[in-house]
């Protein structure tokens, strides 16, 4: 089998001396890193989720403390002198055709609308992630009734849905924050409920999920303990996003005259108000839908940042 | 493999001649250089193999030699010749013309690399197309039956998942071989397939190769397949070019201490046990270990009698084949020492650990713990019994949870079955991290901050910790590299020793088999082919089947002297 003598040489590189560990060393350098601990270090570097983050606490503070930024009180302070007025000091946005300041309007506006969509969020997160978390894990019947359930919902349009749930008499007499919230969370659930049980199904077949059930673990210890948090990230993208939507959805059921009734300052029913006298004031509109955008492109922006950073792809293995 | 085939009367001119190439890779770390200063030749007609573990850079190499390096690597240095022009400055335009006609490729992965939508016999007339030869149902037939397709023609009208892994790589190798080129780069061809499938395999490629005149570049991981199937072997180890040479003069006579410990650690190349118990003529107590209270005194402590499982599988609406995974199998584990369970892929050996464990019912038979059906066991008698016996899975990258961090993991176990208060098991974790050679200050880190190596030390000191009397290891070792599966099995075997453990060892690696079992279980299809103590087996195998299994471990024929053995 003998070649050449320059093609068959046995060549040995030079030994460094760092070069054979005896077992792989432990990195020291850095603090230890959890998945969630590495998702926020790549997080804080994202201007997307910098400027997205900055609103959203700014729309919360709004939310939570609206006297702060207005001193003209929301109600009870309109003058049909000031009708359709515009800006001057102390009421930088104008007047609405009811003579009310249009920013103390929005300003105060943004609790209702905030807080639909978060408990609106956090509803559709506990029933659509237990419901689909249930499917998925369990399979079998359970997961067929529930999908099944969920797809009648899911072909309901959700605003077609709203309307007519909401014409109920005892919806419509007892119109509040709660009602308009029930609506959504009866249409809004399946689409999580979906993620989720996608999700459960990738991981509860995990040799890790095995590892602790033959440890001793329960079956439904093991779902508690080891799939849902492996499981959450694309739930907590999707509610992060599905959250802007149920803030336009309120405002869109306001618009309509069948979301939150007129007594309760939101954005919607200031949009809806503000159309009778668009060409005369188009101010006392776009201000309100101004606001609902920004409000809305910020959870957007935010979720689609969560989802860069949670992505397994782009995570180091 | 010997070169008859051509004699070089003069020095031929190199094929492929790589030297001091380097690659690097931009990544959002910066730039990782893959591969520095690596030199290489292929003579026309001659195979050479490169070896290394994951992460070596040997697929870039060769990956680069084709110019289908992943879009954020490049050649930082160095020259690529392929009969003596530099690809590393060739066109886009003039690379597509080598490939295919000048070099064929043979991927990793049989499974991934057909397209599912295509017949097979499209797959191989578009190669065929695309380097301007001849491409009617007949060339393609030929293509296919030169690969060793049995009934060509009409497998040419098959999709992909009518194959077999074994008939998938045989079609790729058709894709590969089927503008015959002149240099065939092979990425691990077989090390997704059974033993003997992959011996089939390369010896049809070798013949093949041989017949054609082909270069071939071998690329494996397994030392033993590289000095088994080549000429020449370069041995690369971090990017770098460590050792490279005649095949059988680097096994016998390796100098770098990388390429030494290869060679000592090859599953493939040893031939014995590593510190048996038995051998040490060690008596154990009966009970043996931790355990001197619990046991009853039975020699064996897992009892397997006519064990079956069948499955019942969907076959349209309503109706239901079964499929007997296992079959009427007995065998037993003698208290203290280790019982391999060998077979290939879909030979029932996994059902057979899961029903051991108790994550699955068996449809009949009995499997005896210490005395003890567990297959009847109640709630509470279960989870005592889920003390005695843990698993260590396969993967080390999926068998721990991500989200929990070392010390959880390991500590789980102790707190699901209230074992001592919080700084009892935190001390109880310290000292299982020492048993199994990692430094505590990997309590706080996180599985995806571990190498493969130590995660599977992490996951064998949680299977530890509630002292358990059997450990059942399903392919524990197997998707880690030569050495660490070396680290690992020493670290079985001296925990075997110390704790007087007993172990249920599932593997398809009859090498491995060696290195660890006193006994050994052969099955196919289900079945029980031959059981007997690891010596008796390998030295005298009474079936066909086990010969057949024992032959196609890749070097097993190559004499080493015996320091190396």
């Amino acid at each position: 089998m003998s070649k050449s003598s320059r093609t068959q040489e046995h060549f040995v590189a030079p030994v460094d001396s760092d070069v054979l560990p005896e077992t792989d060393a432990v990195q020291d350098g850095q603090a230890p890193l959890s998945m969630w601990g590495e998702a926020w270090r790549n997080l804080r570097r994202r201007p997307l989720f910098i400027i997205s983050a900055l609103l959203i606490l700014l729309i919360i503070a709004v939310a939570a403390f609206p006297q702060l930024f207005t001193q003209t009180p929301p109600d009870g302070a309109c003058y049909l002198a000031d009708s359709n007025a515009g800006p001057r000091p102390g009421h930088p946005l104008g007047f609405t055709l009811q003579g009310c300041d249009v920013y103390a309007r929005l300003i105060y506006g943004t609790r209702a609308s905030v807080l639909v969509g978060i408990i609106t969020t956090a509803c559709v997160v506990l029933l659509g992630g237990t419901l689909g978390a249930l499917a998925g894990y369990y399979g079998g019947w359970l997961d067929a009734v529930i999908a099944r359930l969920g797809d009648i919902f899911f072909a309901l349009p959700l605003i077609l849905g709203a309307i007519i749930v909401m014409q109920l008499p005892m919806f419509r007499e007892n119109r509040n924050i709660w009602t308009v919230v029930l609506t959504l969370v009866v249409f809004g659930w399946p689409q999580i409920a979906r993620i989720t049980r996608g999700a459960v199904i990738s991981v509860r077949n995990a040799d890790f999920v095995v590892a602790s059930r033959a440890l001793g673990v329960s079956r439904f210890q093991a779902l508690v303990k080891h799939v849902l948090p492996n499981a959450l990230a694309p739930v907590i993208v999707t509610a992060t996003i599905s959250l802007g939507t149920f803030i336009v959805a309120e405002a869109t059921l306001s618009f309509l005259g069948i979301g939150l009734p007129p007594d309760i300052m939101s954005w919607g029913n200031d949009i809806s108000a503000a159309q009778t006298s668009l060409r005369a004031n188009p101010a006392a509109l776009l201000w309100p839908a101004g606001a609902l955008s920004v409000t809305v492109l910020s959870f957007i922006m935010l979720g689609d940042a969560v989802r860069d950073a949670l992505d397994p792809k782009a995570r180091k293995l | 493999m010997t070169s008859t085939a051509q004699s070089p009367a003069t020095e031929p001119a190199p094929l492929l001649d790589i030297r001091s190439l380097a690659i690097s890779f931009t990544t959002s770390n910066g730039i990782v250089n893959a591969v520095q200063d690596a030199n290489l030749t292929v003579l026309p007609g001659e195979t050479v193999a490169i070896v290394g573990e994951s992460g070596s850079g040997k697929s870039t190499t060769a990956l680069a030699a084709i110019g289908l390096l992943p879009g954020n690597g490049q050649v930082s240095a160095g020259q690529i010749l392929f009969d003596g022009e530099d690809i590393t400055r060739a066109s886009a335009k003039r690379i597509v013309e080598l490939r295919g006609n000048s070099i064929g490729m043979v991927p990793q992965d049989p499974m991934s690399n057909l397209n599912p939508v295509w017949k097979i016999g499209f797959q191989v007339r578009e190669t065929l197309k695309a380097n301007g030869q001849p491409a009617t149902d007949a060339d393609v037939a030929r293509v296919l039956g030169q690969a060793g397709l049995p009934d060509a023609a009409s497998r040419a009208g098959q999709y992909p998942h009518e194959f077999s892994g074994g008939m998938r790589q045989r079609a790729l190798i058709a894709i590969g071989l089927s503008c015959s080129p002149r240099l065939l780069i092979a990425d691990e061809p077989t090390s997704a397939l059974d033993v003997t499938v992959q011996r089939q395999i390369l010896d049809h490629l070798g013949t093949l190769t041989r017949e054609m005149g082909t270069a071939v570049l071998l690329i494996t991981h397994d030392l033993g397949l590289a000095a088994e199937r080549a000429q020449r072997v370069v041995v690369m180890y971090k990017g770098r070019v460590v050792e490279s040479g005649p095949a059988l003069e680097i096994l016998r006579n390796p100098r770098h201490p990388y390429t030494q410990r290869l060679v000592k650690s090859a599953p493939s190349l040893a031939s014995k046990r590593i510190d048996s118990v038995r051998d040490r003529g060690l008596e154990l107590p009966e009970g043996s270990g931790t355990h001197s209270g619990q046991g009853s005194g039975a020699p064996d402590v897992i009892e397997v009698r006519n064990l079956t499982k069948v499955f019942k599988l969907r076959s349209g609406l309503g109706r239901h084949t079964d499929f007997t995974a296992v079959d009427n199998m007995s065998f037993s584990v003698p208290r203290g020492t280790t019982t391999a369970v060998v077979g290939e892929s879909g030979s029932g050996k996994s059902t057979v650990a899961r029903m051991v464990l108790n994550l699955e019912k068996p449809t009949s038979g009995s499997i005896l713990f210490d005395g003890t059906d567990v297959t009847t066991l109640g709630r509470k008698d279960l989870f005592a019994f889920r003390r005695r016996v843990q698993p260590i899975f396969q993967d080390p990258y999926g068998s721990l949870d991500p989200m929990y961090n070392i010390f959880h993991t390991i500590e789980e176990p102790l707190r699901v079955h209230g074992i001592g208060d919080a700084a009892g098991r935190a001390a109880k974790v310290r000292r299982l991290l020492d048993q199994v050679a990692l430094p505590q200050s990997v309590m706080r880190r996180f599985p995806n901050e571990l190498s493969g190596g130590q995660r599977q030390r992490v996951a064998v000191a949680r299977a530890l910790a509630l002292d358990p009397e059997v450990v059942i290891c399903d392919e524990a070792v197997s998707a880690l590299d030569v050495l660490v599966q070396a680290q690992i099995l020493n670290l079985l075997a001296e925990l075997q020793a110390d704790l007087g453990l007993s172990y249920l060892f599932i593997t398809h690696d009859l090498a491995v088999v060696r290195q660890i079992a006193d006994d050994v279980c052969v099955m196919q299809m289900g079945k029980v082919v031959e059981t007997g103590t690891t010596d008796e087996v390998f030295s005298k195998p009474q079936q066909d089947y086990t010969r057949a299994l024992l032959a196609a471990i890749p070097g097993a024929g190559l004499e080493l002297p015996p320091e190396a053995a």
